[in-house]
């Protein structure tokens, strides 16, 4: 779609768009460009010069135990969290769909959490389940359960699916809390006109009519699973015990920073891009971007 | 009409408010906490009501910090400044670039024009955590580490923004251009009297959104930032958690938690309206 009337000239619009475009080069391009190219060298342990190496960094990588563990690790996390977060999300906006009045009162009370930052949700839930003092893992050990978070990898792994999946839910909730009211009343009440009960008009018309949002809350929130999440890791476990949850982008920042492996850094960081390029273009070919109601 | 009962109303509520008991637990857990001293946090159960120590435990904690022997020591007020300009910072910064660019694309023909879309475009694709360790070392060798300006920058450069206000220009009737030229009107004229005007709602709708995204930025800071001065308040609280058997002073941790979290889910209640439509229609 274009305008057929426009301003003439052409300096004053290269100067508008001069700041953004210099801001791309200098911390996109630039930054992009750079880990591609650092991903096909192998620094000596000095540092003091690198050496060409193709795609041995790559083929380090898919052969190396760690980083397919961290692969694991990242699909289950982001399944969990997208699935868990996901399914409340509907189920709430389900239930406020079903009130007359009182859905906006339910709707601020349940979407401020998105302005929750990933790390502070992560503070919140260590502190619950803080083994020494943690109010969770008090009565847990009441009832005879033993919790150690920064000893079992899976109750680790728990904590953070836990920790991020609770900030996420309002996002999900409002989305699809919009998605139910845009279904017309009608179709709905010519299903239960014609004797289809709750659970049937829910699963033959309003999940049907929902699949379009649903699938690109599905893309957004593994995204979210993938990146956003590093805040929640880092507070509670910092990737352990035992790197049982380490994913895949802390793992660019472990490797990156605190190891300073920077080669097999870069050569992880171009495989996030490829993984986040392709959802990209998943969302962009086969969803509006703009959600339609 | 769908038929309602009686019970089923009820139960709707009932689950509803299941959800919203969930959704308030661990931050009611922890303004509780922020109330109480320390020593009713270290000898569990925590108590269920606050305490009496919220003045005090919040006085601390803004302008002095941890008490001794407990962690990192830096006034919180100190973190809540440098938080807020970065948050305003990149949200002010994002909008301006890309109400400009946006108004280029829309409203002129001009050389490579398809060509500067399509590298902003390719910029939606890439959070900043994907590239951090190159997009360190550019802010390292511009002399940018601890400094606002390292803050702000590598977070702006997203399209986001961009395509929204594209797409809503539009929107925009060509007759207003025309109107506008036939009155002599010069292009940054049209842009400042009567595009920005009437692109307030999309604005202010931007404008929840990019704040959240500033203020809770985690990654970046924690690397950029070595000077104590120079933390923000998310990323800082790590640092008054310490590893190994040491104890957290946790009123201080508590209080901070609660004060990092309190101006964002102002800005989403205060402004809910644009915040749900800021949201819906571009998801950061």
């Amino acid at each position: 779609m274009e305008k057929r009337v426009f301003f003439k000239g052409w300096w004053l619009p290269a100067l508008l768009v001069a700041p953004q475009l210099l801001i791309s080069f200098v911390f996109f391009f630039y930054p992009s460009g750079q880990a591609i190219w650092n991903s096909l060298f192998l620094p000596d342990p000095f540092g003091l010069k690198t050496e060409f190496v193709g795609l041995d960094n790559f083929r380090f990588l898919l052969s190396d135990p760690y980083y397919l563990a961290s692969f694991k690790t990242t699909v289950i996390f982001s399944t969990a969290v997208s699935v868990s977060s996901m399914a409340l999300g509907l189920y709430l906006a389900a239930l406020a769909d079903r009130l007359i009045k009182g859905a906006g009162v339910y709707q601020t009370l349940l979407i401020w959490p998105y302005a929750i930052a990933p790390a502070i949700a992560g503070v919140l839930w260590l502190f619950m389940f803080n083994g020494n003092i943690g109010l969770a893992s008090y009565y847990l050990k009441a009832l005879g359960y033993e919790w150690n978070h920064t000893l079992k990898g899976d109750q680790a792994m728990f904590l953070v699916i836990l920790a991020s999946s609770w900030g996420r839910i309002s996002y999900n909730f409002l989305f699809f809390l919009a998605g139910l009211q845009a279904i017309p009343k009608s179709i709905i009440e010519a299903a239960a006109i014609d004797g289809a009960s709750f659970w049937k008009r829910f699963g033959t018309i309003v999940i049907p009519l929902l699949s379009p949002i649903t699938f690109f809350l599905l893309v957004v929130n593994i995204v979210y699973a993938f990146f956003d999440t590093f805040g929640v890791i880092h507070t509670i476990t910092s990737g352990g015990p035992e790197q049982s949850t380490t994913i895949l982008v802390y793992k660019v920042f472990s490797d990156g920073f605190v190891s300073q492996d920077l080669g097999s850094s870069a050569a992880q960081s171009v495989i996030l891009l490829v993984l986040v390029g392709i959802l990209t273009v998943i969302q962009f070919k086969y969803i509006e971007r703009k959600v339609h109601y | 009409m769908v038929e309602k009962k009686k019970s089923g109303y009820w139960l709707t509520h009932l689950g509803l408010i299941l959800g919203v008991l969930f959704i308030f637990f661990p931050v009611w857990l922890t303004f509780v906490a922020s109330t109480v001293t320390q020593d009713a946090i270290i000898y569990p159960p925590l108590p269920m009501l606050p305490g009496t120590e919220f003045f005090e435990n919040y006085a601390n904690a803004l302008f002095r910090g941890s008490p001794e022997g407990y962690g990192a020591k830096v006034p919180v007020i100190k973190m809540m400044m440098n938080s807020a300009i970065m948050a305003i910072g990149i949200t002010v910064g994002k909008i301006i670039i890309s109400l400009l660019s946006a108004f280029a694309f829309v409203y002129f023909r001009f050389p490579f024009r398809n060509l500067c879309f399509w590298l902003i475009f390719i910029t939606l694709m890439l959070p900043v955590e994907v590239r951090i360790v190159p997009t360190y070392e550019v802010v390292a060798n511009l002399n940018l580490l601890n400094s606002y300006t390292g803050l702000i920058f590598p977070l702006i450069a997203s399209a986001t923004a961009t395509f929204l206000f594209r797409q809503f220009f539009m929107t925009i009737p060509d007759e207003m251009v025309e109107a506008a030229r036939m009155d002599g009107c010069s292009p940054m004229r049209f842009f400042f009297d009567i595009l920005v005007p009437i692109s307030k709602t999309n604005i202010a709708a931007l404008f929840v959104i990019l704040f959240i995204f500033g203020w809770n930025q985690y990654l970046w800071p924690l690397l950029m930032t070595t000077d104590p001065d120079m933390r923000t308040i998310v990323m800082a609280i790590d640092s008054m958690i310490p590893t190994g058997d040491d104890y957290a002073h946790w009123p201080t941790v508590m209080a901070t938690a609660m004060l990092a979290m309190i101006p964002p889910v102002i800005v989403v209640i205060s402004m809910q309206k644009f915040f749900v439509k800021g949201l819906l229609e571009s998801d950061k």
